[in-house]
């Protein structure tokens, strides 16, 4: 049996320094995302300085990059280029404070690119224009030219952190089902991609229906459902050798909804046999397998805390599909979800505050959020169909699958104040998200 | 592949006549072993299996189109209903009288949940269907479930007429034992 794989090339490591800066720290330029930003943060972002020949084809296609990530989270708007009154020429002149002020930008990010062979060094510096100080230090990447994008998504992630106080996501790939053909004979293919859609990659060819993929906390790993021989089964696969392995057989069981534990050193999973649905957890190291639950119902999507001493999952043990939270190790579950309507796939946040879910209630499908202990339920979306909701790395937005009625199903995200809905671009129709952490 | 090389292998991209389940009219696309993500299958390319003359009542195209070869469900329920069950108390008498046949029983949903709970309700509907089957004296031994929750529809729109034949259990005959 042929394999097809595409082998993911390990960017080389970004290498970052401090640059010194050019003003002593002052009162930091502040968003408070917590309160609710009703009016976005003006920001300007000229083309980075390119400070030799070879950055000259990079220093406005950087600045696009960051200008996109910080529209895209809806806390930032971009006065654009043709509107700046000052150039900027060197990275290491004075800023024109004035000049900015005169076009309502409060946040000033001003960089420079250069290449040397396929070697790339981007600077940034983030400024305050209404008090007139630099906001940290400046920073230096280091890197080689195919990886430029990311370059541009860690600028994003060090000024978002720098104005939000919360960690950035935009250094970071998505893993999901690419669909295509008729909805009848649908082709599934594993895909992984940047957050903003770039770069996608094929990591299975479409033989075999896959489903459910998840990415490992540390990015390198992937566990999905595939029917490759027949029946659902478990598989591995590490994104940077390709390699790939079936895991978790249970004999006459379907086995799927495989997801890691927060280490990475195990999984828990389903298995369906005789009618009933019960989760399971395995080590991936001495591939010993333990029942967790055993209720005569179904007991399915899984999700560890950030601790990896609970999990929350969806059961309909009472009736209907609803939020239970148990012990990481199996035992007594505890119900949390009430409201009216089905509840289904608990996603816990990397912050551990929050469980994201898919509610159906009334012919609507709806994503939401609730505490852990099931208080201050939140439906952040309506639509035909929305399901499988997974985390950005800071806790801070969901992306999720939603098909319209009639309609093929795609990605969108959302923030967890239910504003600034967005669709993901994908080559085709898509669904399944899992949201990797940010890169190092 | 010994198994396969003998096995009467229906793929599901054969174009058959509709079957005759009034309920699942105009909808035959499936109802055959596997042709679906086994790759096993999809190596050994298209084999032709003989399906017979649906008037010769021990042909697998008697199975498939007289007696109807699946049983469909009400909305998140594995309940089986009286037409349900006349039609796999037929299925049962033809396997009992055909045992060199074994059976993958598929199950089903409709689009309209998650995928993980839809794979785990068609289970239950391929273990009911696959239950009333053993209770009708068919062998446990000849008989294998495989759950593909939303993902394979044999109608596809956003409506009422499409879920209610999607959700189903479906009695495929996937080969010769022995």
């Amino acid at each position: 049996m042929t394999r097809f794989f595409v082998f993911l090339t390990a960017l080389a490591a970004l290498f970052v320094t401090s640059i010194a800066p050019m003003a002593t720290q002052a009162q930091p330029l502040r968003l408070q995302i917590t309160e609710g930003v009703i009016e976005p943060m003006p920001f300007a972002v000229p083309a980075f300085v390119p400070e030799n020949s070879g950055g000259s084809q990079y220093g406005d296609a950087l600045a696009r990059v960051i200008a996109a990530n910080l529209s895209n989270t809806g806390l930032f708007r971009e006065v654009p280029q043709q509107a700046h009154i000052a150039r900027i020429t060197s990275f290491d002149a004075g800023v024109s404070y004035s000049d900015w002020r005169a076009v309502n930008v409060q946040a000033l990010i001003t960089g420079a690119v250069s290449v040397q062979g396929n070697r790339m060094t981007v600077k940034f510096r983030l400024f305050d224009v209404l008090t007139g100080q630099q906001v940290g230090d400046g920073l230096q990447f280091a890197g080689t030219t195919d990886s430029w994008r990311r370059m541009a998504h860690k600028v994003s992630d060090a000024v978002y952190s720098r104005i939000t106080g919360e960690g950035g996501y935009f250094d970071s790939r998505v893993v999901f089902i690419s669909e295509s053909g008729s909805r009848i004979n649908r082709v599934r293919r594993l895909a992984i991609m940047d957050q903003d859609g770039e770069n996608v990659q094929f990591l299975t060819d479409g033989r075999a229906m896959v489903i459910g993929p998840r990415i490992s906390h540390t990015g390198e790993r992937i566990l999905y459902t595939t029917y490759e021989t027949g029946t659902p089964r478990l598989a591995l696969m590490n994104t940077q050798t390709g390699q790939r392995q079936l895991i978790g057989d249970i004999p006459g069981a379907q086995v799927f909804s495989p997801r890691f534990t927060p280490d990475g050193s195990g999984l828990v999973f389903s298995a369906a046999r005789g009618g009933n649905t019960d989760l399971y957890r395995m080590s991936l190291s001495s591939g010993q397998i333990q029942q967790l639950t055993s209720s005569p119902s179904i007991a399915t999507g899984p999700s560890f805390s950030p601790d990896g001493r609970m999990i929350t999952f969806e059961s309909d043990r009472s009736g209907t599909s609803q939020i239970y939270i148990m012990p990481a190790t199996g035992g007594e579950a505890r119900r949390i979800s009430f409201g009216q309507g089905r509840y289904n796939t608990p996603v816990w946040s990397p912050r551990g505050d929050l469980i994201a879910f898919t509610k159906s209630h009334a012919g609507r499908f709806h994503i939401g959020v609730m505490r852990t202990d099931g208080s201050e339920e939140r439906l952040l979306t309506a639509s035909f169909l929305d399901e499988s909701p997974t985390w950005a790395p800071n806790g801070r937005v969901i992306m999720f699958t939603r098909e319209a009625q009639g309609g093929d199903p795609s990605l969108f995200s959302v923030d967890i104040t239910g504003r600034n809905l967005r669709r993901i671009p994908t080559p085709g129709p898509a669904s399944d998200p899992s949201w990797g952490p940010l890169r190092p | 592949m010994n198994l396969t090389s003998k096995a009467l292998l229906l793929l599901a991209g054969l174009a058959l006549a509709a079957c005759n389940n009034p309920r699942g009219a105009g909808t035959f696309g499936g109802g055959v072993a596997d042709g679906f993500g086994n790759n096993d299958f999809v190596d050994a390319g298209i084999s032709t299996g003989n399906l017979g003359d649906p008037n010769d009542p021990r042909s697998v195209a008697h199975f498939q189109q007289r007696i109807g070869d699946r049983v469909f469900f009400t909305t998140d329920s594995t309940a089986l209903s009286a037409e349900g069950r006349a039609t796999l108390e037929a299925q049962a008498r033809w396997l009992n009288a055909n045992p060199q046949f074994s059976i993958i029983m598929e199950g089903h949903a409709d689009e309209r949940g998650t995928r993980d709970y839809n794979i785990a309700l068609g289970e239950r509907r391929a273990n009911a269907a696959m239950q009333f089957l053993i209770g009708q004296g068919v062998s446990a031994n000849r008989m294998r479930v495989v759950s593909y929750g939303k993902d394979r529809p044999v109608e596809a729109c956003p409506e009422q007429r499409c879920w209610d034949v999607n959700r189903r259990a479906v009695t495929a005959i996937a080969g010769v034992t022995g």
